[in-house]
């Protein structure tokens, strides 16, 4: 396929030499870190691209997940890119703000796109501008085990209380309320950012996430006594499991709920879980009068400020905007799009489920806590929080450590 | 003399002609100078001057004197990674009796010793990374064999590696299984060239067991000893692929030893403050050098000695 594309290219290049009458054909170069599936979906796209602008080639390579976030640093200070993907949220603050990604608020006003892409324009906006566009995300939520809800005879619970007494009837059968595996770190915030969205709603995370409130806070203690109720119920050495770990613990019915993101589904179901046995809620009601926020980590492109042909570039944003192109990425990888016309697969539970809660969220959409919070305060909290779950009576000096670091961090 | 005097005088020796002798060693040298400059003595100054500032990497570097190294003194997880090192050099020492009593256990000729010998071996060869692996699915609440075996007898299982005083003990442990099996072999060699007209004569004068290995066997290990401890601790000092694959520092960064530490600072996913990163490393550089100092300083008596 690539010798092939190559091929192409190079007739085309002889062919140009030859007639010299034809257009010049530009080239932008798009810098991604895809894992193999969103990778073919991407390439799918961008054939499609360059069949409607004939002018311009995209040429993607592609780096490995994690040795990316390196690379980032050292290819846009020194040799750019046209194209490059990131996060939204605080994770871009760090390029916005050393000047390092291009302010594309141009693109948003041409195509309409503070309409279409609405719901993910808080986590683009900084200083009032936009500065990349966002193509996918997904939901968080909790996946539960409907073949244990089966066993200990518990119903769906509707709210928090009732979540927790449903708790009391698994330990009963020894079965795990809640797993999580927390060797990472990541996953323990995903529960702390949704006990807090729900106890204190969207605003006061956010506050709290860039700095504003004191992590001694009163409305921080009531998360971690929210929280408290769950430890005694949540997976035992959770510390030393991956994720993966704890999804076999959940595939297996030795535990019944997990909050995870739409991205576990995959795993749940090679594990040998169906539609029929696998169920997902939205996190449950804590503060009703909250109104109701949800957590949805958004992946976006990206212009560097070194980019040499800057208005291609922008011309390809414009098409990972529209809706033709995130239905079309987002149901092969099995995300969400986030252009509010684009379509998602009905006959999928998990993805209907997630549109649904998402397009209807009032209360806003949280990157999740790692892009939301500097990087320095995530890895301190998050740290924080896997203490918590194994010692909960370190609490104070836990919070107390974590005010001394937003003290400095923030004030840099 | 006067023969050399009435020879008319050659014709200006060349520069290269006259200093042959002191240059040649000198070329031989260069190459190696050269590198040894650009990727050890460079790095080194490098460092030092970049933790005296904040650089993320991105933007412009800040000057901030000494601040960096007055954040380290009252940072808890500097503290926990100097201990956790600390505990490291001294448990990881235990390698060197361990690998001596393996090495004379196996200095014997019997049927298939070289097989035994080998198998004994085996874990020095295979990579760290393997070893870290091993050693957390032996560790793994639920599944591991360590866990199971304390829970068939205990009823409870225990998680080494999610117990925040537990982990950094497991880690060690399995950074030792590698360690005795070098030590081990450096003193195998070294059990070879003990002179076997020393252990007759000891013999003769009545010399047995644990007074045999003190004060005869020993003494001629001295040269294996020797090595057997600098490697060591420098292998406890360098210490970070374990901890790295074993736990990534965890829980909550107690397991943290220094080189990972200055890994997460510098250059991890959460990190990137690489003036703070660097202070860490001048730091451990320091503690390395007191060390390496010493073992240089030994090496150069010992030879002088020897002359």
């Amino acid at each position: 396929m690539l010798h092939l594309k190559k091929g192409a290219s190079l007739a085309l290049a002889l062919g140009l030499i030859a007639g010299a009458a034809h257009a010049e054909v530009r080239t932008i170069k798009y810098y991604s870190d895809y894992d193999p599936i969103p990778l073919a979906a991407m390439q799918a796209l961008i054939a499609d691209f360059e069949a409607q602008h004939p002018d311009i080639k995209v040429e993607l390579q592609n780096f490995d997940h994690e040795g990316y976030k390196t690379a980032i640093r050292n290819f846009l200070t020194t040799d750019s890119p046209d194209l490059a993907n990131w996060y939204a949220g605080n994770r871009m603050a760090p390029f916005v703000k050393s000047g390092q990604f291009m302010d594309v608020s141009d693109v948003w006003k041409d195509n309409n796109l503070d309409q279409s892409l609405a719901s993910a324009m808080p986590s683009m906006t900084i200083d009032g501008k936009q500065w990349g566009v966002p193509y996918t995300y997904y939901q968080w939520g909790i996946y539960y085990n409907k073949s244990a809800y089966a066993e200990a005879g518990a119903k769906v619970p509707t709210n928090w209380d009732e979540f927790i007494a449903n708790c009391e009837l698994f330990k009963a059968k020894g079965i795990d309320c809640l797993t999580t595996g927390t060797s990472a770190l990541w996953p323990a915030a995903g529960i702390f950012d949704y006990l807090d969205l729900r106890t204190n709603g969207y605003d006061y995370h956010m506050k709290l996430t860039s700095g504003e409130i004191p992590w001694t806070d009163d409305g921080v203690r009531k998360v971690f006594a929210e929280w408290a109720k769950l430890v005694p119920y949540t997976t035992a050495n959770a510390a030393a499991l991956d994720w993966q770990d704890a999804a076999a613990l959940f595939v297996q019915g030795k535990a019944a709920n997990y909050v995870m993101g739409n991205f576990a589904v995959g795993v749940f179901k090679q594990g040998g879980m169906t539609n029929d046995t696998l169920g997902f809620m939205p996190f449950p009601t804590i503060n009703p009068d909250v109104v109701r926020a949800e957590e949805a980590p958004t992946d976006t492109v990206h212009i560097p400020a070194g980019a040499k042909d800057p208005a291609d570039a922008k011309v390809f944003l414009a098409y990972i905007a529209s809706a033709e192109a995130q239905t079309k990425w987002n149901a092969a990888v099995g995300q969400l799009p986030i252009n509010s016309a684009a379509t998602v697969d009905e006959a999928d539970p998990f993805l209907k489920a997630g549109f649904d809660l998402l397009s209807s969220t009032k209360g806003g959409i949280a990157q999740f806590f790692d892009r939301d919070a500097p990087a320095e305060m995530a890895k301190i909290g998050m740290e924080g929080f896997q203490e918590f779950m194994i010692y909960p009576d370190h609490l104070d000096a836990i919070l107390t450590r974590l005010e001394a670091a937003r003290q400095r961090i923030y004030k840099q | 003399m006067t023969l050399a005097m009435s020879e008319p005088e050659p014709p200006q020796k060349s520069w290269w002609r006259s200093n042959q002798q002191r240059a040649t060693p000198w070329l031989f040298l260069a190459p190696g100078m050269f590198m040894f400059g650009l990727y050890v003595i460079y790095p080194i100054i490098a460092s030092f001057r970049l933790s005296f500032f904040k650089y993320d990497g991105l933007g412009t570097k800040v000057w901030l004197g000494l601040a960096n190294y007055q954040e380290l003194f009252s940072d808890p997880a500097f503290k926990t990674s100097l201990y956790n090192n600390v505990l490291w050099l001294i448990l990881y020492l235990l390698a060197v009796p361990l690998g001596l009593g393996i090495a004379i256990f196996l200095n014997q000729t019997v049927r298939g010793i070289r097989i035994y010998k080998s198998l004994f071996f085996f874990p020095f060869v295979i990579s760290q990374v393997v070893v870290g692996l091993i050693f957390s699915w032996f560790y793994a609440p639920n599944f591991g064999l360590l866990y199971s075996v304390i829970e068939f007898f205990t009823g409870k299982g225990v998680a080494i590696l999610a117990d925040p005083v537990l982990a950094t003990y497991g880690i060690i442990a399995a950074g030792l299984w590698p360690q005795i099996a070098y030590c081990m072999i450096l003193y195998l060699t070294g059990l070879n060239n003990v002179a076997p007209d020393q252990i007759e004569a000891a013999r003769l004068d009545g010399a047995k067991g644990l007074k045999m290995l003190w004060y005869v066997i020993l003494p001629q290990l001295r040269p294996a000893t020797f090595i057997a401890v600098v490697v060591t601790v420098i292998g406890a000092l360098r210490s970070f692929d374990l901890v790295s694959i074993m736990t990534k520092g965890g829980p909550f960064g107690s397991t943290r030893v220094l080189s990972y530490y200055m890994y997460e600072q510098a250059l991890s996913e959460y990190g990137y403050r690489m003036g703070y990163g660097a202070a860490i490393a001048v730091v451990l550089f320091a503690i390395m050098m007191v060390f390496i100092s010493g073992f240089i300083w030994k090496m150069v008596r010992d030879e002088r000695g020897n002359r």
